[in-house]
């Protein structure tokens, strides 16, 4: 019985950031336009756009060869198993011991990885230059990861995101500095990885600076849809992930009774949309960032991220 | 394996080789050399896993040959085993290619003789139990090695590669044989059964630590020992290129995992230090400069280095584990390492191979002049792209479980008491994720520009797929790269007799968790589940396509490239090698390369074409070895007025060293 349960969550979750993840881009496209007066798009407008999207023709480059159709079915596939092994609204997710957080950090870059690919298929100079800079930004970027899972791993004692988890919600945890340094490099990567302002502009073609949007350039139809899903679902995960990690309170644990997990998605969702209207709030009040300051915005979250872990190798308490 | 059997392959490789120098003129020669080969390396592979599996004991025997009164010793122990399987594995995949990748040679007689005797050479170091016939079969490896990477001395800069490898290579054998007689002490106890039982002093021991780094580490790849290396391995037909990339820098990691954890005795806590610091430095030197090279062989050598650092962190690691007596945590990173020396030599292999098949089919190493070949070579270029993702260390591949391990004993070492070690190892940890990363950008680099893309020359235009033995080899170390990765708890258990001997202890069996996950230390909570992983990205991939094909349109069309509006037809406005490096190149570059860009852009109304000139600056051979190099032939040019004295000068000469001689016995206390 108990398996069948658990199945069931790690199932609901599952389709649950499937199912969020358009809406959570929508609203921080909503908010985002409210803040600049304007009325925006409506909040289901990118379900729209998906469905649009996925009946359309789908045109394939002359050049494009068998790797460009198969790869948005691997980025999907790789950046769903990431995001399905974030725990949302119920910790204890049953396959959680299949992977840990190094693996999440992988299975992102498996994606990159065959994005970046993508974008040199057709073999036009506009994927290079997505696919370069977005290498470019992923070399500062996952290590930088790699030492905020490693500051994590040193205080809860394993890489596993669900004991990683609980650690936080325990009293154990206290205010530290290698923590807030962990805090502050993780949304700096978030904002980096998903291509927000000011590393890259989402809501944005035909700019020289683009990055993420160059390298699907040359997709269209149900190839785009499947794309545009993942990178909503990549969103979604950064911010399942900072919630967490950062925020547990409320979060149903492990075997918890209907109303707790009840409880577990209304706070889920809570957070979802404060940290969405922060990011568009946050996305307003800056201006992109020229391509080669990029390094010094990542370098310094990497800096981060080594010191809170360089912190606890010289005290446990710090 | 009883040694007898690795003795016999070792001599059978040696005749194989005596009748290539005989027959190698003939059609049929290079098909029975390589066939022949691949039987011997396969019995040696078969001779060796048996060993290693069964935890066989040792098997150990004496010889009335080398010097009379040591004879030359040889044994199998676990550890010998292991790397026996390495070597032989890799030796196997390569005959196997060879054998179709061989017929395209020019001029057979110049490489048929020397790649069995090559094979020879690495199995004799790996069985030799004393320091002579340690030493014979490492100069034989060399020396083999030389011959074949001269064997196209005509072109390009294969002379010079040469001869800098054959400089390199004298040296680390000096550095070995110096740390040899230290170890041997003054009464010349040359068999390893003789040095592991008198032990040595701390000085000694540093001393010896100082000469294997540089002994085994030039061979291995070690910065700033490395130069050789991406001169060398491309130098050499591509099978020979993966057997020395992908294999014999393990023999060298071998000799030094031979003489430091077993010959030298406990470790102290510091023996970490260096090896740590030197590991990581090579990682990310070597993926760095492997960005930059537009030679698509010098890639792969380069990032080889990068791999070499890995491994030596992780044995880093597993010293200063040892010498705090955490012997769990110092079985978690050998295994660790010799898992990823595992997993390289198969990637490594397929690399060199797909480029050899580039070769082949094209005659181009450039990469700048390659591109689109993925519809020219479907199969190399979907191999290559499984060893492409397993070198970047992609999920459910190989690469990555053994960097999940380096980095779960990472993770153990905040329990080391010393503070060098505290300070340092995270940052090793921080230059090891960073090289990961750089690794993916440059394997994105390499599929991208070769296999992606329009055809940059007539030469890729007109590739075509290359013959089924070459597939074959490619196709057996691919398929090991993904089974190693999804079940990595077979190759843990695997190399657990060789961890028990010199870590102490051995990593918890993995093959009997549930789902066949693996564990870094007993009581850990962490896990990764290759299988599930592969399983689960397997399902959810066919689980959208499915969806994708029954609900959405089907409708496809084929139209010229979109390129925001600006298509432009000719394929040299692609990204090219160059370009794809540029942004890595301004973040990393102006530190390490001393990078530097001139733009010549002529003023509106001007005719000329304008110039782009890009400045990489070499520092490891311009801090290190010109200055050397200067010294050398400085003092050369000095001592050769000594040519041209006259009899008498000569005869004082002589007597004047003699009465010193005299005079430094006399006054020796």
């Amino acid at each position: 019985m108990a398996v069948i349960v658990d199945l069931a969550i790690q199932n609901a979750q599952m389709l649950l950031v499937l199912a969020l993840a358009p809406l959570l881009t929508g609203f921080v496209r909503k908010v985002k336009a409210r803040l600049l007066r304007r009325r925006g798009p409506a909040l289901l407008q990118p379900y729209r756009d998906l469905l649009r999207l996925s009946r359309k023709e789908a045109v394939l480059a002359e050049n494009a060869s068998w790797l460009f159709r198969t790869i948005p079915y691997l980025i999907f596939a790789t950046t769903w198993v990431a995001a399905s092994l974030v725990p949302t609204f119920a910790a204890g997710l049953m396959f959680n011991w299949s992977a840990d957080l190094i693996v999440i950090t992988a299975l992102l870059g498996s994606a990159r990885f065959f994005l970046a690919l993508a974008g040199m298929d057709a073999g036009t100079s506009f994927g290079g230059i997505g696919s370069s800079r977005e290498m470019m930004i992923a070399t500062l970027a996952e290590p930088a990861t790699i030492m905020i899972v490693f500051t994590l791993a040193l205080l809860a004692g394993s890489t596993q995101l669900s004991v990683v988890a609980s650690f936080m919600l325990s009293s154990a945890v206290g205010l530290r500095v290698s923590l807030g340094l962990a805090l502050v490099a993780l949304v700096m990567v978030a904002i980096a990885e998903n291509g927000r302002i000011p590393i890259d502009n989402p809501a944005t073609h035909l700019e020289l600076t683009m990055v993420h949007e160059a390298m699907l350039l040359e997709y269209s139809g149900r190839h785009l849809a499947v794309i545009e899903l993942a990178a909503s679902l990549k969103l979604l995960l950064y911010m399942s992930l900072i919630v967490c990690i950062f925020i547990p309170w409320g979060q149903a644990p492990p075997r918890a009774d209907a109303g707790a997990q009840l409880i577990g998605v209304v706070a889920y969702v809570g957070k979802l949309a404060a940290g969405a209207a922060l990011l568009a709030l946050f996305e307003t009040m800056v201006a992109k960032m020229r391509v080669f300051r990029v390094s010094n915005f990542l370098g310094a979250a990497l800096m981060l991220g080594l010191l809170g872990t360089l912190l606890l190798f010289v005290s446990r308490s710090l | 394996m009883p040694v007898v059997v690795g003795l016999i392959c070792v001599g059978a490789f040696l005749a194989i080789a005596v009748f290539a120098i005989s027959s190698s003129r003939s059609k049929n020669a290079t098909a029975v050399v390589y066939g022949a080969c691949l039987a011997l390396s396969l019995i040696g592979l078969v001779g060796a896993l048996i060993h290693l599996i069964a935890e066989a004991p040792d098997s150990d025997i004496v010889l009335p040959l080398g010097l009379p009164w040591i004879g030359a010793h040889f044994r199998v122990d676990a550890l010998a085993a292991f790397f026996l399987a390495v070597v032989n594995l890799g030796g196997a995949g390569a005959s196997l290619y060879g054998i179709g990748y061989g017929s395209h040679e020019s001029e057979p007689q110049r490489v048929l003789p020397f790649f069995p005797a090559f094979l020879a050479g690495m199995n004799l170091v790996v069985l030799a139990a004393d320091a002579f016939s340690f030493l014979l079969g490492w100069e034989f490896m060399s020396l083999a090695s030389w011959a074949l990477v001269m064997s196209h001395s005509r072109e390009g800069n294969n002379a010079r590669a040469g001869y800098v490898y054959i400089v390199m290579a004298s040296f680390g054998t000096l550095a070995l044989l110096l740390a040899f007689g230290l170890l041997a002490g003054p009464e010349g106890g040359y068999a390893f059964t003789a040095i592991r039982a008198h032990g040595a002093s701390d000085l000694r021991s540093a001393l010896v630590l100082g000469l294997v780094l540089l002994g085994a580490g030039s061979k291995a790849g070690l910065a700033p020992l490395h130069v050789w290396l991406p001169l060398a391995h491309p130098a050499a037909p591509s099978h020979v290129s993966a057997l020395m990339s992908g294999v014999m820098t393990k023999v060298a990691v071998y000799g030094f995992v031979r003489i430091v954890f077993d010959l030298l005795g406990a470790p102290a806590w510091w023996w970490g230090l260096p090896v740590l610091a030197i590991g990581g430095g090579t990682a990310a030197l070597g993926v760095l400069y492997a960005l930059m090279q537009n030679d698509l062989k010098r890639v792969l050598a380069y990032s080889t280095i990068e791999n070499i650092g890995l491994i030596f962190v992780a044995l880093g690691l597993s010293l200063a584990f040892k010498a705090n007596g955490f012997q769990a945590a110092a079985a978690l990173a050998l295994t660790a390492a010799l898992f990823h020396i595992f997993n390289h030599a198969l990637f490594k292999s397929v690399l060199f191979f797909g480029a050899g098949a580039v070769l082949t089919s094209t005659g181009e190493r450039r990469m700048d002049r390659l591109g689109g070949l993925i519809h020219r070579m479907p199969r190399t270029s979907f191999l290559f792209l499984i060893a492409c993702a397993a070198a970047s260390a992609l999920p459910p591949l190989n690469g990555f479980a053994s960097e999940w391990l380096v980095f779960q004993a990472i993770l153990l070492s905040p329990q080391l008491p010393q503070w060098g070690l505290k300070l340092l190892v995270p940052a090793v940890g921080a230059l090891l994720a960073l090289s990961a990363a750089l690794a993916a950008a440059c394997f994105v680099r390499v599929f991208g520009i070769v296999f992606l893309g329009r055809p940059r020359s007539k030469a890729a235009q007109d590739a075509t797929e290359v013959d089924r033995w070459s597939l074959g080899a490619m196709g057996a170390f691919a398929a090991l790269c993904v089974l190693a990765g999804i079940l990595p708890g077979f190759v843990i258990d695997g190399v657990g007799s060789v961890v028990a001997a010199f870590a102490g202890a051995r990593m918890p069996a993995q093959t009997s968790l549930q789902w066949l996950s693996i564990v870094p230390v007993a009581q850990s909570r962490s896990s990764y589940n290759g299988l599930l992983v592969f399983l689960f990205i397997a399902a959810s991939a066919l689980l959208a396509a499915y969806a994708i094909h029954r609900f959405a349109s089907k409708a496809l069309r084929r139209a010229p490239a979109w390129d925001c509006g600006y298509p432009d037809a000719s394929p040299m406005t692609q990204y090219s090698a160059g370009s794809f490096a540029q942004p890595i190149r301004r973040v990393f570059g102006s530190f390490v390369f001393r990078a530097s860009e001139h733009i010549d852009m002529p003023a509106p109304g001007d005719m000329r074409p304008a110039h782009f000139k890009m400045e990489l600056h070499d520092l490891a051979w311009e801090l290190i070895y010109t200055p050397i190099t200067r010294v050398v032939s400085w003092t050369a040019e000095r001592l050769n007025a000594l040519q041209f004295l006259t009899i008498r000068v000569y005869l004082s000469l002589v007597f004047f060293a003699l009465v010193f001689l005299l005079l430094a016995l006399a006054v020796w206390p």
